[in-house]
């Protein structure tokens, strides 16, 4: 008897027998690639399914390209100030204790419980014709539904906890002394921000900012309440890619939704190769 | 006592006020002036139910399936060597990654009749897209990474000597799962398993195109608030809308609770 079928015999106690092990991993694999997997493949499929030139087309057609501006540009915006607030979050949740620190922490996760249409819908409460400031500011000539501040706002709603949640557990786990060594070597505020703070927690940053973008520039429920679906001005990618598909325009409306397919793609290889380089410098939970 | 207290605390509340506390607040406030009654009979109203009832009940059903499946998927990812192990445990978060009207097409175009997966389901006569079905398909597509990635690392910590000490005393591999891992990954799970719920009732793109949406039949709640919108009806709107996220906003607790149970073991 050689070796090998020797140990696939013995049967080590705290492991299953193979037979199980063999049916459950292979269940799992088939699982992830015939459910998770085909949707990205299928939308690459249907995306060329007319040939490279009118892939080409669609994405360079006048309307898909301002949308890409557009979603490009309220990413911009949104991506920035959700970091600012994830820091300045983190900094206080975790480096000062005070009452309702707890709420503090839950209410930051709360937009990720909330529906995206109703994160779309209480601006539209808000600012929209009928809602409680639009009228006033119609007066002013300021108009926040259906346009860009419209879809900034909706996008900042739902991205708000990504950079935050990121941040607080690392920045909890690296407590406080390297910043009070800094200060009592007589570094200024910024000084320690910028040298000792910002880059321990470089990685984790980059992660949240990373999730940030992703959502920030696929996000459809949310944009699509307060978007008005104006060509040209206010149709974000996302946005598009329905607008086209509801015209029965297939193949166009997976060649625009396959650039999108892409962002997902690229924001999963680096968001494993930053679990797996910088683990240990992102918070607890990715580590790998 | 480190310097920023003052500021970084200020335009934290500032912001979490303008941006998320007072807007909802505007939600909450709207419906009122239907009067009492008049929220009631919104709320309540045939079509209303019909589509609270397919939201909360497809969720269900999709976090039901992701707890078996997630569970199962993180065991693999934590406890087997394979090759490729990294690519697929990287997949998992495809459906985090993948913008949700890109997922919603793109599960549309496989289950459709003549899609790869539906014209063999409709070979058995079974029907995906364009059903309550499709719904939970959706569901299931985008909830299979919470329950995963809630697993997995608990399950990747707990201690290898308890199993061992398990397996010395004579339990079977069967009673070691369920009388030593089983209780150590539970809160755990069922954390997992409530935030893909959560997700799921909310969840709008990857729904609105495999789902068909015919009124009392196939109609999610979020898509009845847009709906309520485009027909100007505010007020409705808000009402359901304040229903789905008071019904969120007791989720939310249930999983902090969950949360909380699992850190203190």
């Amino acid at each position: 008897m050689s070796d090998r079928t020797d140990r696939r015999l013995f049967q080590p106690p705290t492991q299953e027998r193979f037979g199980t092990k063999l049916v459950l991993g292979l269940f799992a694999v088939l699982y992830i690639l015939l459910f998770l997997m085909t949707p990205l493949v299928v939308v690459f499929v249907e995306a060329f399914s007319k040939g490279v030139d009118a892939f080409l087309a669609a994405v360079t057609e006048k309307d898909a390209l301002s949308a890409i501006w557009l979603t490009l540009t309220v990413a911009a915006i949104a991506v920035p100030l959700n970091t600012m607030f994830g820091l300045a979050a983190a900094w206080a949740v975790t480096k000062f204790d005070f009452k309702g620190k707890s709420i503090l922490i839950t209410l930051i996760d709360l937009p990720f419980s909330v529906s995206p249409v109703i994160s779309g819908l209480v601006y539209v409460l808000l600012f929209g014709a009928q809602g409680y400031l639009g009228p006033m500011l119609d007066e002013l000539g300021i108009k926040v539904i259906f346009t860009v501040t419209g879809l900034v706002l909706a996008t900042i709603f739902v991205t708000f906890p990504f950079v935050a949640r990121e941040l607080i557990p690392l920045m909890q786990e690296q407590g406080v002394s390297e910043e009070e060594a800094a200060l009592t070597l007589g570094a200024s505020g910024w000084q320690m921000f910028w040298r000792v703070t910002l880059p321990n927690v470089r990685w984790g940053l980059l992660y949240g900012v990373l999730l940030c973008n992703a959502r920030a520039m696929g996000e459809f429920g949310a944009v699509s309440v307060v978007s008005g679906h104006i060509r040209g001005l206010t149709n974000t990618v996302p946005l598009h890619v329905e607008i086209l598909y509801n015209e029965y325009n297939f193949a166009a409306s997976f060649a625009v939704a396959s650039l999108l397919a892409m962002l997902a793609l690229v924001t999963l290889v680096l968001k494993s190769l930053l679990e797996w380089q910088f683990g240990e410098n992102i918070a607890a939970g990715h580590r790998h | 006592m480190l310097p920023g207290f003052g500021i970084t605390f200020g335009f934290s509340v500032l912001y979490l006020s303008l941006i998320i506390l007072i807007p909802l607040a505007a939600l909450l406030a709207r419906p009122w002036e239907l009067g009492i009654d008049g929220v009631w009979a919104a709320v309540t109203a045939p079509r209303v139910l019909a589509a609270l009832k397919l939201s909360f009940g497809a969720a269900l059903i999709a976090s039901v399936i992701n707890a078996i499946f997630g569970l199962l998927v993180a065991w693999v990812l934590v406890r087997y060597e394979f090759p490729g192990k990294r690519i697929l445990d990287a997949l998992v978060d495809l459906p985090f990654a993948l913008p949700t009207a890109v997922a919603g097409i793109a599960l549309t175009s496989l289950y459709a009749p003549n899609g790869w997966f539906g014209q063999y389901l409709a070979l058995a006569g079974i029907k995906v897209a364009y059903t309550p079905l499709g719904v939970v398909v959706a569901l299931t597509f985008i909830g299979l990474p919470f329950v995963v990635r809630s697993v997995q690392p608990v399950l990747a910590e707990a201690e290898k000597e308890q199993e061992e000490v398990a397996a010395t005393l004579g339990a079977s591999r069967r009673q070691t799962f369920w009388k030593v891992i089983f209780p150590a990954i539970l809160p755990s799970w069922l954390t997992g398993a409530a935030l893909a719920f959560a997700r799921a009732v909310g969840e709008y793109g990857s729904v609105i195109f495999i789902a068909g949406n015919l009124p009392m039949v196939s109609e999610i709640t979020p898509l009845l608030i847009i709906i309520k919108l485009e027909q100007f009806d505010y007020a409705g709107a808000a009402a359901v809308g304040s229903a789905m996220l008071v019904l969120s906003f007791i989720l939310l607790l249930g999983i902090n609770m969950l949360q909380a149970w699992a850190r203190s073991r």
